[in-house]
């Protein structure tokens, strides 16, 4: 004799999620409830916390939108290590339209979203053909090669950057923040509800097998343009904020920091869910700015757990719970 | 040659490096034919439908389908013509639940160009279609996931998946390569209706008996060239016996 687990879903989760029609209350909230939690945390988090956490909270919202971003071209098959290039294009282009034009943050910021994202799916767009290991690479270069080039010519301020940008100019700093997390919470869901469309079903099975998608007679690159394309503006967007609430932007918005982080929070978070990488943001973002404590050895604990967490729990936090959530788990005894 | 035939296949030729995989192969295919491609492993009869269906370019030669040279063309466009192949090896979207699979297949530019293809409910259609090719409704196999599905189903979904793009000439690699007797005897009608619709259909098979059922006319091939052509008692003759059985029978 021998005990074996056994995973059953729940019975208002096989009613609710499978066939779409709600019958009562307790399966609204069944559905509805881990969503709502979530949006209350988000808009109570910034009236509770003090200034230093508010900051860090900031800086969880925008790698967690990178992280969002890194998860639609990864669910397309492209699995970038420069989320950085949507970030860097986002700042210099805003910063640019403020610096030289002295145009205004309201206008900087939209213009750099939609052009920024234009700007970084016509960069990758040569690419594109590329899978797996290949595009990873050149993704990765590519930043490398934009800082070489700003800081040979010395356009755009080169190694200086563009300094004394325009701020918000707004009395209640907080508001910020709230345009932060209303951004990452439309983009969370918008995602969500894309990949349900028969849009994100071609997106899913390019990703599966692209050879069975051409014998259908779909143009991949069209659908890969349009998920890079959203993906990117969703990068450019996160940096043209972040340039304005720096001031500043420089070489720095296509460093390394913008690439691994999104990586890392999908790594903890969860492979192909959006709402893993925003819980993979809000666990590895506040841990990396604890650690600043520990001086020199923060890098070496960061990474220590980095690693402990992917082999311990190699399918992601969210995909962990999410299991625990719509499964109960029991014991039966199995004849041996 | 008959100016209304389907399709030409044009002395058409391909190298793999030194390899010749394909030779001066040339055949003609009328509308509403079943052609059975045969030979031994290896005799270019898959590089042969990898040509047609646009995958592989050719090294020479031209494929001509509906009076229009479609040698060049890329496989979207080949598609978009009317040409749907299934893959010897399947090839599901093994995430996906299987009737899912179909409404891929259902978002291609093909079905929208189709009378009416652009309305309706997709999931709907995909059902209609899963059940046309024997998966039963009442045992909601079409709503589990691809990876789940045994061998048979899976080739039933790929055959589906051809379905569902309406085509005029559907290319059937090894679709019974695999599949029970008894799986085998469950898909024939359903490429007998597919011929009864006005459709043409080529057919790669080893399954020479249930081939010979279905097909009008047989190709066979060996080493890439054209040995053989004709109704099956074309098996009976000695260069056919000699390809399939090797040199000394």
């Amino acid at each position: 004799m021998e005990k074996r687990r056994e995973r059953i879903d729940r019975g208002v989760k096989a009613r609710a999620v499978g066939i779409f029609t709600l019958w009562s209350w307790r399966e609204m909230i069944f559905v509805s409830g881990p969503r709502l939690l979530m949006i209350l945390a988000l808009a109570f988090l910034p009236v509770i916390l003090d200034d230093y956490l508010r900051k860090v909270l900031l800086s969880v919202a925008l790698y967690a939108l990178l992280g969002i971003s890194w998860s639609l071209m990864a669910q397309c098959g492209m699995i970038s290590l420069g989320q950085s290039l949507f970030f860097g294009i986002g700042g210099y282009l805003s910063g640019i339209m403020n610096h030289y034009w002295g145009w205004p943050v309201y206008f900087t910021i939209p213009i750099a979203t939609l052009w920024g994202g234009f700007l970084g799916t016509l960069i990758l767009l040569p690419t594109l053909r590329l899978r797996g290991v290949y595009f990873a690479m050149l993704t990765l270069m590519i930043p490398l090669i934009i800082t070489r080039i700003i800081e040979a010519t010395r356009i755009f301020g080169g190694t200086e950057g563009l300094h004394g940008l325009s701020s918000f100019g707004l009395v209640w700093e907080v508001f910020l923040l709230y345009l932060m997390l209303a951004a990452l919470v439309i983009s969370l869901f918008g995602c969500m509800r894309l990949m349900d469309s028969n849009f994100g079903l071609v997106i899913k099975a390019i990703h599966d097998n692209d050879r069975s998608v051409i014998s259908s007679g779909i143009y991949l690159n069209w659908y890969k343009t349009r998920a890079l394309f959203i993906a990117s503006c969703m990068g450019a967007f996160c940096g043209a904020f972040m340039t304005h609430i720096y001031r500043f932007v420089g070489m720095p918005a296509f460093s390394l920091d913008y690439c691994i982080m999104p990586l890392a929070a999908n790594v903890v978070g969860g492979f192909g869910n959006f709402a893993g990488s925003v819980l993979g943001a809000f666990i590895i973002v506040p841990i990396s700015e604890f650690l600043r404590g520990v001086g020199g050895l923060r890098i070496a604990f960061y990474g220590l757990f980095l690693v402990i967490f992917s082999i311990t729990l190699p399918e992601g936090l969210f995909n962990f719970l999410e299991r625990k959530y719509n499964q109960f788990e029991h014991y039966v005894t199995v004849e041996k | 040659m008959n100016s209304f035939s389907l399709l030409k296949v044009n002395e058409i030729n391909k190298n793999f490096g030194g390899i010749q995989a394909v030779h001066q192969v040339s055949f003609i295919l009328e509308k509403g034919e079943i052609l059975g491609i045969i030979g031994p492993n290896g005799s270019g009869k898959t590089t042969l439908v990898n040509m047609i269906t646009g995958f592989i370019k050719p090294t020479s030669g031209e494929i001509v389908y509906k009076g229009r040279n479609i040698t060049n063309m890329t496989p979207q466009k080949i598609v978009s013509l009317g040409i749907a192949r299934t893959f010897q090896m399947v090839r599901p979207f093994y995430q996906l639940p299987a009737f899912k699979n179909i409404v891929v297949t259902l978002c291609s530019p093909r079905v929208k160009g189709l009378v009416g293809g652009r309305y309706g409910d997709f999931d709907a259609i995909a059902l209609d279609l899963l059940e046309e090719v024997g998966f039963e409704r009442e045992s909601f196999t079409a709503y589990k996931p691809a990876s789940t599905l045994p061998q048979g189903h899976l080739k039933r979904l790929e055959l589906a998946k051809t379905i569902a793009l309406q085509p005029d000439l559907l290319i059937l690699d090894e679709l019974f390569s695999g599949l029970s007797l008894a799986e085998v005897a469950g898909i024939v009608p359903i490429i007998e209706k597919i011929r009864e619709q006005g459709r043409t259909v080529i057919m790669i098979e080893h399954r020479l008996k249930e081939l010979f059922r279905l097909a009008d006319r047989m190709i066979v091939l060996n080493y890439g060239m054209k040995i053989a052509e004709g109704s099956k008692e074309i098996m009976e003759s000695e260069v056919v016996k000699k390809a399939y059985l090797g040199a000394e029978a």
